[in-house]
């Protein structure tokens, strides 16, 4: 039984937390779906338009798009995931040397600011000086150009995602790693499975509650993503129409072309479409995460 | 940062105007502090000698400068001016300014101040009968030339007589595959490249009224079709070429013979050593029906809920009176001053570059930067079928049709 005491003091200690959730997201959150609603002026004041907003995007064929490319983002970064997997494994194998050094090099691109890594790669990218070009240019390949092309662009950027990605991903999967208890490996070499039949059989398995938030988490984030778009892709550029994400659409609505409303309502779908995937995950994992 | 961002901006501009204050001082004693916002670090230094210049003249008056980077500018006024809290006295372009008189956050300013300022510029200010902004500065694109690559094409130099033709024959002359070497960058540019040679053949991107789309006028298109036609006929880089570079690091790799680029970009190009004495400037070539240049200014635009109207309102007079404009142009910035017979200060400080020569051409064919009420919102349909012009993906002519029908139901709505 807890006194009331001790519940005030529980109250007290999440406050800051909670008031700041409340003051900087759920409140947002709030006015994001008033606004949806409404034809927003530039300097306040609205106009209550009703649904107008939902039934515009429903048939704006920019949307559809952007919904596409922001979609296909989401896969190819998800499809990035097992690449941490092997990270971490690495990282992990026993009386590995220079261990902090590695981890150090892997974990550098997550407290990289994105706009060094956006323009970093941009120039890596580009199609005339690029480094990526150059080293295909001795293999006989004549690069794209990768940020430029509507065709490739979302691939390069996806790669950045990937690339972003791994070293927060490896450090989580690596904690799982080293939470797997030691005997059930030493259990299975005594019955005389090998390396590989150890990872496959108990590595995995045991690493699936990470490996679920980790694709949680991913997916989230890869649906809402912006900065690098912004930063890898030229506002005028053709390859816009095929990296133009459902939160750059978002952008441009709302802070280039001053439809605060419409902008709102697009917040308010890709709100929508992360709940509902995220709840479909949360139901599959059902069928394939362990719990030990 | 990812997935924080866009939603707290959007609706948490309603958290940081609680937090703006009101900043100015009391006017009880006399004396009066009001704020001068703009946008461009390379006027900081000018700014300061103007604003001392006119604390001078005003001992009573201080005048605050903040500088408020390009991406984050707009935004930061409008957050501030939805709360009441506009600075005294900002830099206002002529795309924004329609809508900041509209909504009442300026204030419209004495008529006569502008007397004797180019009425291509000062015509881009007025709304609803109004003068809502006092230009200060002008911005002409020109024709920059690369003198190194006319030499040894044995091409003579761009002239103020210079036609489309003769840019075209230049072009094909300055073109060599085998050092991938090209005529002419053909970026999409509106202001300096492709809205004049749309005027040039006779069309025009917006009626006069300002109610109907000029896109679909058959001189429009020939006016557009001389750029796209460059590309095709391989004079001029492909558009994912100024997609991945910048074209002014991509003029000044030298690999380029012509440019239609910003005289501003004179501060720029003095500053590489490179390229200081390899290049020049001319003015725009004349097009198939007449000569235009699309001249842009900056003016400065008084808040409507300045505690110090009067103070705020002789600011923005001085910055646009004669001493002001002289000290602009000495300071040899980005920034040409707009006021006829003050630019002295700043040719010298680039003596080898023809401005003088580009200016005086120029001037008597400027004609105001095309806006309406929410020049933001077709200028981006525009864009987005134009990309795909320029990209060869569609036929010039469509995608131009296309942008008329979108941009007159935008119109329509205004």
């Amino acid at each position: 039984m807890h006194t009331r005491r001790e519940w005030a003091w529980g109250y007290l200690l999440i406050a800051p937390m909670a008031l700041g959730l409340a003051v900087f997201y759920l409140w947002p959150i709030v006015q994001t779906l008033f606004l949806s609603f409404t034809e927003s002026g530039v300097f306040g004041g609205y106009t209550w338009v009703g649904t107008a907003n939902f039934t515009d995007l429903s048939v704006d064929e920019e949307m559809y798009g952007a919904l596409g490319n922001t979609l296909l983002y989401a896969v190819l970064v998800l499809a990035g995931v097992p690449l941490s997997i092997v990270v971490a494994a690495l990282l992990n194998v026993p009386g590995l040397r220079g261990l902090s050094l590695y981890r150090t090099l892997y974990f550098l691109p997550v407290v990289t600011m994105p706009a060094a890594v956006g323009l970093t790669w941009s120039y890596l990218f580009n199609g005339d000086f690029g480094v990526i070009n150059h080293l295909l240019g001795y293999l006989g390949i004549d690069g794209p150009y990768w940020l430029g092309d509507p065709d490739f662009a979302i691939y390069a950027i996806a790669v950045v995602g990937i690339w972003s990605s791994i070293g927060y991903n490896a450090v989580l999967f690596l904690a799982g790693l080293q939470g797997i208890p030691r005997h059930y490996y030493e259990a299975a070499e005594i019955d005389g499975a090998g390396r590989l039949r150890q990872f496959l059989r108990i590595t995995l398995p045991l690493l699936t509650p990470t490996t679920f938030f980790v694709l949680v988490i991913t997916m989230i984030n890869a649906l809402q993503v912006f900065d690098l778009v912004y930063l890898m892709v030229d506002p005028k550029s053709p390859s816009l129409e095929g990296s133009r994400t459902i939160v750059y659409l978002f952008y441009e609505k709302g802070f280039v072309q001053n439809q605060r409303g419409l902008a709102a309502a697009i917040a308010v779908v890709l709100l929508g479409i992360i709940l509902a995937l995220t709840a479909i995950q949360f139901r599959l994992q059902k069928k394939w995460v362990h719990y030990e | 940062m990812r997935f924080r961002l866009p939603l707290a901006l959007l609706a948490g501009s309603a958290v940081l105007i609680a937090g703006c204050g009101s900043s100015g001082e009391t006017a009880a004693s006399g004396k009066a502090t009001i704020s001068y916002a703009i946008w461009d670090k390379n006027d900081q230094a000018s700014a300061e000698k103007i604003i001392a210049a006119f604390q001078q003249a005003n001992p009573n008056v201080t005048v605050k400068l903040e500088i408020t980077p390009w991406d984050q500018y707009w935004t930061k006024l409008q957050t501030a001016a939805s709360g009441g809290s506009a600075p005294d006295v900002f830099w206002m372009n002529s795309l924004n300014v329609r809508m900041y008189a509209k909504g009442g956050i300026i204030a419209p300013v004495d008529e006569s101040k502008a007397q004797g300022l180019p009425a291509a510029v000062v015509d881009g200010y007025r709304y609803d009968g109004k003068l809502y902004g006092l230009p200060h500065t002008v911005s002409i694109p020109a024709l920059w030339y690369d003198k190194k690559l006319f030499d040894a094409a044995g091409v003579a130099y761009p002239t103020a007589d210079w036609t489309w033709d003769d840019v075209k024959a230049a072009a094909k002359k300055l073109t060599d595959p085998s050092k991938e070497q090209f005529g002419i960058l053909a970026h999409m540019w509106d202001q300096g490249a492709f809205y004049p040679t749309m005027i040039q053949a006779g069309g025009n991107v917006l009626s006069a009224d300002g109610k109907k789309s000029g896109f679909d006028d058959p001189a429009s298109i020939q006016g557009l079709e001389f750029w796209t036609s460059m590309i095709e006929e391989k004079v001029a880089p492909i558009a994912e070429v100024y997609a991945d570079t910048d074209v002014i690091t991509l003029f000044q790799s030298g690999k380029y013979g012509m440019f239609y680029g910003g005289a501003w970009l004179a501060a720029t190009f003095w500053a590489n050593p490179e390229v200081r004495d390899r290049i020049d400037v001319a003015p725009l070539p004349k097009g198939p029906a007449k000569e235009a240049v699309i001249l842009l200014g900056l003016a400065n635009a008084v808040s409507a809920k300045s505690e110090h109207p009067k103070e705020s309102a002789a600011f923005a007079e001085f910055v646009a009176s004669e001493p002001a404009q002289k000290i602009l142009a000495d300071a040899g910035g980005g920034a040409l001053s707009l006021r006829d017979g003050t630019q002295e200060g700043w040719y010298k400080a680039f003596p080898s570059f023809h401005l003088k020569e580009t200016y005086d051409a120029s001037m008597p064919h400027g004609v105001p930067y095309p806006v309406s009420l929410n020049t933001a919102q077709w200028q981006d349909v525009q864009n987005k079928l134009l990309a795909e012009a320029w990209a060869g993906k569609r036929p010039v002519a469509e995608a131009a049709k296309e942008i008329a029908t979108q941009m007159n139901e935008i119109l329509a709505k205004e």
